[in-house]
């Protein structure tokens, strides 16, 4: 009875290898956050659908922040048409400023997938030093580049970046 | 062999699993493994310049710097974070001094399970009862030390539990703290109401501390509970999130050993549709230091996070009056409005123009003598009391005049309660009135030239202060600035002092590297209603961070 018992565990890992063999190979972390609507969202899951995709950390204090998610914004829907690419706005604000990122996101006119990472899990799962920091990933998730603090001209870079990308 | 003869079943089970599981190791090209980091360092000369009050450092040179070396394979990661304060830069703690590893986990996640060992950090709701947190400016790291369980039942409903030992410096604190959290997110459960308009959650937290009463002179709580509840609800374009918390009696060095308990509320309202956004915020709080220590001070052991409700500034002069949070009581409103002015309109200009105004008041909460002199005093919820620690309103307009010229103006009045909120007994409350002007000018695609222009005045404290920036960037690896913050006002004519700062940075990729010179003045160094001391110093900084 043991031995049966033995074989059929044994059998149930060689399925679980199989199943984990379909894991995600995507370089963003794993870390729990809430949309400004209030969902939950596993930022692994983030994608385009096969299009490149924008991670970027960011917080309403941050100055030079602003002014780069500003950069992007003014030029971002000829980013989308031109190459389809989706910006993820990660908000590190605390509790002290986390509920104005809703109503500074809408009074700004930012079109982005704005999140909460109120206590920085997932900043710390992508080993961010401190904000802005920008990621670019292709569409299937592997990170292709990435800058650290803002210069006005960084997009420019960075969308010679996601046109290589998409071969445009 | 003889080894399996004799074992029971279950371990026959255990070393199956763990055999199979080395094997899968070996076997899954497709697994995902990898190992990721972060790196800091800051380093600091240090020449005594005794007109700014800046001290000598017998060492001349300090420096505080870490390394993070994260470990993830499939559903398994593990991490440690080696720390070095070498030593520790002028105004970190000298419980910092030395180095090891200060951070190291393990942790291990399913579909709905996931459990940490070693250090972790951990937020209930907004904190009121529970947030430990890393702020490495502050010079704030109190993670627990202990076991954490997340699991999810099933959609919309998370359950978080733990218990641990929390860090200060390099050592633990002498409580031991447990906890257990609900998040239930209504919409994604209840049938029917996935597609509801109204979207409702709830959560529910209990924390508890235990300390020995090592104290023979009172008869102090050893266990002491503290638990809150909090509500969130959307509908359309508006948002409501509260949350009230409540702890027993906590005598502390804090609260002077009193036994009254404590209560927290926090309330945020917003609206925001396309072009606008508001925001109106509460807060009121009556003894609510909670730390896993009793007699703990300064910024150690904090199991539980009091944000303030003012707007945080950051340009330097706005940065002179910080608000910080007082655990004892307080009562607060705050209000913000952000608004975007059209494009092609008479006030938006060609290419539109944004707008934010917040205003904020800040008091004591009201006291009435206690029945009881163990009790301190007594209070009523929502209660304001006569004395204001902190007002302020702000207005800021953002506007881009032209293709390559970017133009931020702002306005900022500011009353201080200087002696409560630096803890002082011999100042004045000081009102104050910021003017900053931050015009960015692109010179070419990637080159531009940015200035900045500050004016503080003030009849109280130091008087008045001006400043002057002007940075100039090369996108996307070089910045080079300078700036001076001159006390011109002062009423002591010996003290108008200049604190000026030259530097270049230059970053690439993953690593940005600063390097400074600075006469820089002392004062508080604040994030989230949380302060540290910076005293003042003269000298050269070197700050490289990176990851990989």
């Amino acid at each position: 009875m043991k031995r049966i018992l033995v074989v059929a565990l044994l059998l149930m890992n060689i399925y679980a290898v199989t199943a984990q063999n379909t894991t995600k190979n995507t370089d963003v972390a794993s870390a729990n956050v809430k949309s400004v609507e209030g969902k939950n969202i596993n930022t692994s899951t983030f994608n385009n659908d096969g299009k490149p995709f924008i991670i970027d950390f960011w917080a309403t204090w941050c100055k030079p922040c602003v002014a780069e998610l500003t950069a992007i914004a003014e030029n971002y829907n000829d980013w989308k048409e031109e190459t389809g690419v989706k910006v993820f706005a990660i908000s590190i604000d605390d509790t002290r400023t986390m509920a104005s990122v809703g109503p500074f996101v809408a009074g700004k006119n930012w079109d982005f997938e704005v999140y909460l990472d109120p206590n920085s899990d997932f900043r710390r799962a992508m080993n961010v030093n401190n904000v802005p920091h920008t990621f670019l990933f292709d569409g299937k998730g592997k990170m292709i580049a990435q800058h650290n603090s803002y210069a006005p001209g960084d997009e420019e870079k960075l969308y010679e970046e996601i046109k290589k990308l998409t071969g445009k | 062999m003889r080894l399996l003869k004799n074992c029971n079943f279950y371990l026959l089970i255990i070393i199956t699993i763990m055999c199979k599981w080395n094997v899968t190791h070996a076997q899954s090209p497709t697994g995902v493994s990898n190992f990721t980091g972060n790196f800091e360092i800051n380093a600091q000369t240090y020449k005594a310049d005794s007109a700014i009050e800046a001290p000598a450092v017998s060492e001349k040179i300090l420096s505080n710097g870490f390394l993070n070396l994260n470990y993830n394979y499939n559903n398994f990661s593990a991490g440690i974070r080696y720390e070095a304060y070498q030593n520790p830069l002028l105004g970190f703690d000298a419980g910092y001094k030395g180095s090891g590893i200060a951070y190291r986990f393990a942790s291990f996640t399913s579909d709905n399970l996931t459990i940490t060992a070693g250090n972790f950090y951990e937020q209930f709701g907004n904190g009121l009862i529970l947030r430990t947190y890393e702020q490495k400016s502050l010079g704030i790291d109190n993670a627990f030390d202990g076991l954490r369980v997340q699991y999810v039942p099933f959609k919309g409903v998370t359950v978080k539990a733990f218990i641990g030992e929390q860090k200060v410096y390099f050592i633990k604190g002498a409580g031991l703290v447990r906890g257990i959290d609900g998040d239930f997110q209504l919409n994604d459960f209840l049938p029917g109401w996935d597609a509801k308009k109204l979207k409702i959650a709830l959560g529910g937290s209990f924390v508890s501390k235990y300390e020995k009463d090592n104290v023979a002179s009172r008869v102090l709580p050893e266990n002491v509970g503290a638990s809150a509840g909090r509500v969130s609800l959307i509908y359309n374009k508006f948002s409501f999130n509260g949350e009230y918390a409540y702890k027993i009696n906590d005598p502390s060095l804090n609260n002077h050993y009193i036994y009254k308990p404590g209560q927290a509320i926090y309330l945020n309202a917003t609206y925001a549709k396309k072009g606008l956004g508001i925001k109106v915020t509460s807060k009121w709080l009556d003894n609510m230091s909670f730390r896993s220590e009793r007699g703990a001070s300064l910024n150690n052991l904090s199991i539980n996070y009091l944000p303030a409700i003012s707007k945080q500034y950051t340009y330097r002069l706005s940065t002179l009056y910080p608000n910080a949070t007082q655990p004892q009581g307080e009562s607060g409103y705050s209000g913000e409005i952000y608004y975007s002015l059209k494009p092609n309109s008479k006030l938006g200009g060609h290419y539109g123009t944004t707008l934010s105004l917040n205003a904020s008041t800040v008091s004591d909460i009201y006291r009435t003598p206690a029945s009881n002199d163990t009790l301190g005093y007594e209070s009523k919820i929502f209660s304001m009391g006569n004395n204001i620690f902190y007002q302020d309103f702000s207005v800021e307009v953002n506007k881009k005049i032209s293709k390559s010229l970017k133009l931020i103006a702002t306005y900022i009045y500011q009353v201080y309660d200087k002696n409560k909120i630096e803890g002082k007994t011999d100042y004045q409350q000081v009102t104050a009135h910021i003017a900053v002007v931050d015009i960015t000018k692109k010179i070419t695609p990637l080159k531009s030239i940015r200035l900045e222009i500050q004016h503080l005045s003030t009849e109280q404290d130091r008087g008045n202060w001006a400043m002057g920036l002007v940075e100039f960037t090369v996108a996307p690896h070089w910045a080079v600035n300078a700036f001076d913050e001159w006390n011109y006002g002062n009423g002591d004519s010996e003290k108008r002092f200049h604190f000026y700062n030259v530097g270049f940075s230059y970053s690439a990729n993953a690593t940005t590297i600063g390097l400074s010179y600075a006469r820089q003045r002392g004062g508080l160094l604040c994030v989230g209603g949380v302060c540290r001391q910076v005293y003042a110093s003269n000298g050269f900084n070197i700050n490289i961070t990176s990851r990989f």
